[in-house]
């Protein structure tokens, strides 16, 4: 490997290990702040319990996010100092901002830990609100930065300089409305499927548990809302993709040859050098559809764009197809959830298992959805801009750097899911009363 | 005032509030390492109990500097990124650890072993990242870091591998450690035995200060020249006055234990001393090439990045007082450690 796969890697990893607990951090409070507002109407002690155990939780999960998040922020110059140079001044806007809005988050979260016995109960339920609203609004402004990328938007280029800066028309890029809400919606949708199968983990073992029967239900609640949703919104974000970055779409979908009534490829393995996605099966004419609305539509295929400016094809499909599997997967599931509700009965023992199987399955999602997004714009830093090999630190051993970041990563991770398992055992609490 | 001024300030200010602090955080993780005696576990609870709750707002302030740095001042943080790539990654990796460290050992359930290692943990590296800070900071006021057209020209290790630079290492964390230690004075006010021990070390801290605050001044001479004699400016004298009596007056609060004062007198030293730095290292980013004009984004751009800035501010300053005035408030403080 190369430095500049090392610089790659070791961007592609913090992205990977921070999105996990960036999402926990920005839908946790959602919940928590449901259980808390429950409580504060009926008083009813399960709902303080159940707020103050996610709570701790958060705690630990947010505090590894905001420290990750630093690292990446600093990783920005760290490893892509030209690409800094150029864009700083151009989506430094929505980075501030994103400042200020993690600044509000950290305060009141800060406060809504360690305030219960100092704060009012309504006082304390704003904090919780003001934590939500704020984490929301900080993936708001980061996700318009990393879309700029994709559709840079606000500025001229002239002779490798830049010139007339618009970070207002930068920030409001053709790909900021999609990605924001198709990321958002995801956030919501995995966080909410992942409490929900902790929890119906515990019921499995204990059917009657009032506790876990309503941790189930509200985050449930909200992973049902989001499904239908997400998969809208990834149809929206589709067809946006293959209008301003056909290469990017192109690759997601295997498709090498333009052509209209051109057929979608589920599954397979992209070969490049034949071009042909070999294993997958093929639907007529319905990537025409999906990516323009109309059978006879000519969607770009790879042969059109310059070997050069490929992404990496066979990763891309793989990871779309990994991505869009799990949404349908979760869509199912949030009708069968659904029906259930409906003729008003408890999640049965096989519900239970399937929410237990999928609770990461939004996470994939997730990670799935970032390598689409990151490689399938390579090999652009900035989509038509800026070449990643031309943004690369002229740092010599970057390995020494990957090597680090992986280790103390890894560990993390190992100790991260050693401390919740913990918690989640230690403090199940007794059946019926909390 | 142009609004490259104004960003400048607004970098200046948050470095001192990092270091007041997020600063005093990491000097609370040094003293967690060095609890000692009877009350060793009783110095933990009470430093837990003093940062928990704003650690992470206080964190926030280096992040801000990253980020008006890389917006309003692009060229310079690209400059600084290469020139300091490896003691920065060292800090992001103490960052990590310490961050993961304290909410281990705080929320991870106590099994006998556990809390100890991930204390050392968070001990560890709270002594280690400032000084890599500091360092970070000596190394571009050192002008051993030289930038042509943009780019670094002088490698990776030029500056902070210099004797300067490892003074100014060493003095950012005897100053952190010196801040906690007179913060924990009056966050344990109410415990006697307590609040000694902090006395104690808050003394001991200050006075180990002022020869390494010599050392820093010494060896400035010939490791930052430009610092040197930026030191001994028209400005200088007012300034470093200021410093001295603020430094001794802490110590002197200190001593006649009126805690209070000596909190205020030591936040004010803290911030004479970032202040002198920054006035003895202006207009420059990166001693001798590169000035923060040199630097700046263009004039719409960072006319919006001050509106960003004002509006923030207006967020953000209620919000800072409602937490500390719920944590630190009167009442607030002598409360014992809690759960």
């Amino acid at each position: 490997m190369n430095d500049l796969l090392f610089a790659r890697s070791q961007m592609a990893l913090s992205l990977a290990f921070h999105i996990v607990f960036a999402v926990i951090g920005m839908a946790m409070p959602v919940l928590m702040v449901i259980a808390e507002a429950r409580h504060l109407r009926t008083r009813d002690p399960i709902d303080l319990e159940l707020c103050k155990r996610w709570a701790r939780g958060t705690a630990v999960l947010f505090a590894v996010g905001a420290a990750s998040g630093t690292v990446l922020s600093f990783e920005l110059g760290l490893l892509w100092p030209a690409f800094m140079d150029l864009a700083g001044g151009i989506i430094g806007m929505p980075f501030s901002l994103e400042g200020f809005a993690f600044f509000t988050e950290a305060i009141f979260l800060g406060l809504y830990l360690y305030g219960w016995n100092r704060m009012g109960p309504r006082a304390h339920l704003g904090a919780g609100i003001i934590v939500a609203l704020s984490g929301l609004a900080s993936a708001v402004f980061v996700l318009t930065a990393n879309a700029w990328m994709n559709a840079p938007a606000g500025f001229t280029l002239t002779d490798g300089r830049v010139t007339a800066i618009d970070p207002v028309a930068a920030m409001l890029n053709p790909a900021s409305l999609q990605q924001v809400v198709h990321m958002t919606l995801a956030a919501y949708l995995a966080v909410g499927f992942g409490v929900a199968g902790v929890h119906a983990w515990f019921l499995l073992r204990s059917r009657a548990h009032a506790f876990h029967r309503r941790a189930l239900r509200i985050a449930l609640g909200m992973a049902v809302l989001c499904a239908p949703l997400q998969i809208v919104s990834g149809d929206r974000i589709a067809k946006m993709v293959a209008r301003i970055q056909p290469a990017k779409f192109a690759a997601m979908e295997g498709h090498y040859r333009t052509m209209a009534r051109a057929p979608i490829t589920l599954g397979g393995l992209a070969d490049d050098d034949a071009m042909v996605v070999r294993g997958g099966i093929e639907i007529p004419a319905m990537l025409s559809v999906l990516a323009h609305g109309r059978a006879d539509a000519e969607v770009t295929g790879l042969e059109d764009i310059p070997r050069t400016d490929w992404p990496n094809t066979k990763l891309v499909h793989l990871a779309f197809d990994v991505m869009v599997g799990c949404g349908f997967a979760l869509l199912a599931l949030a009708i069968w959830v659904s029906v259930s509700w409906l003729r008003r009965r408890d999640p049965g023992p096989w519900l239970l298992r399937a929410l237990v199987a999928a609770a990461p399955l939004g996470f994939i999602a997730i990670e799935a959805g970032w390598m689409v997004t990151e490689l399938g714009r390579q090999p652009w830093i900035i989509y038509g801009i800026m070449r990643t090999a031309d943004a690369v630190t002229p740092m010599r051993g970057l390995v020494a750097p990957f090597a680090a970041i992986t280790a103390l990563y890894l560990l993390l991770t190992v100790v991260v899911v050693l401390v919740l398992r913990r918690m989640f055992m230690a403090t199940s609490p007794a059946a019926g009363v909390p | 005032m142009s609004h490259a001024f104004l960003l400048e300030v607004v970098i200046l200010v948050s470095l001192v509030f990092y270091a007041l602090s997020g600063g005093a955080d990491f000097g609370g993780g040094v003293w967690d390492l060095l609890a000692r005696g009877p009350r060793a576990e009783q110095q933990r609870a009470a430093i837990d109990h003093a940062i928990a709750p704003i650690w992470e707002a206080n964190h926030v302030w280096l992040i801000v500097v990253v980020v008006v740095l890389f917006s309003a001042f692009p060229p310079a943080f690209g400059a600084i990124m290469t020139a300091l790539h490896v003691p920065l990654t060292l800090v992001l990796i103490g960052i990590v650890l310490r961050a993961a460290a304290f909410v281990f050992r705080k929320y991870d359930v106590q099994t006998s072993r556990s809390p100890h290692r991930w204390g050392r943990v968070f001990g560890v590296s709270s002594l280690f990242t400032p000084f890599l800070l500091g360092l970070c900071l000596g190394a571009l006021a050192s002008g051993e870091i030289r930038v042509t057209d943009g780019q670094v020209v002088t490698g990776f290790f030029a500056g902070w591998t210099r004797p300067f630079a490892i003074a100014c290492g060493l003095f950012a964390q005897g100053l952190f450690a010196f801040l906690a230690a007179t913060y924990l004075t009056v966050d344990t006010a109410g415990n006697t035995e307590l609040c000694r021990d902090f006395r104690r070390r808050a003394l001991g801290a200050g006075l180990a200060l002022a020869p390494v605050a010599g050392l820093v001044f010494l060896l400035a001479r010939a490791g930052a020249p430009r610092i040197f004699a930026g030191l001994t400016g028209a400005w200088a004298p007012p300034l470093l006055l200021t410093t001295s009596v603020a430094a001794l007056a802490a110590l002197g609060a200190l001593w006649t234990r009126r805690f209070r004062l000596a909190r205020a007198a030591a936040a004010l030293q803290v911030a004479c001393i970032l202040l002198g730095w920054a006035l003895a290292q202006y207009p420059f980013v990166i001693v001798p090439d590169l000035t923060f004009a040199d630097a700046a984004a263009p004039p719409n751009v960072l006319r919006l990045l001050t509106y960003v800035f004002a509006a923030g501010t207006v967020v953000l300053a209620p919000s800072f007082y409602y937490l500390f005035r719920v944590f630190k408030g009167s009442g607030a403080s002598a409360a014992g450690p809690g759960h």
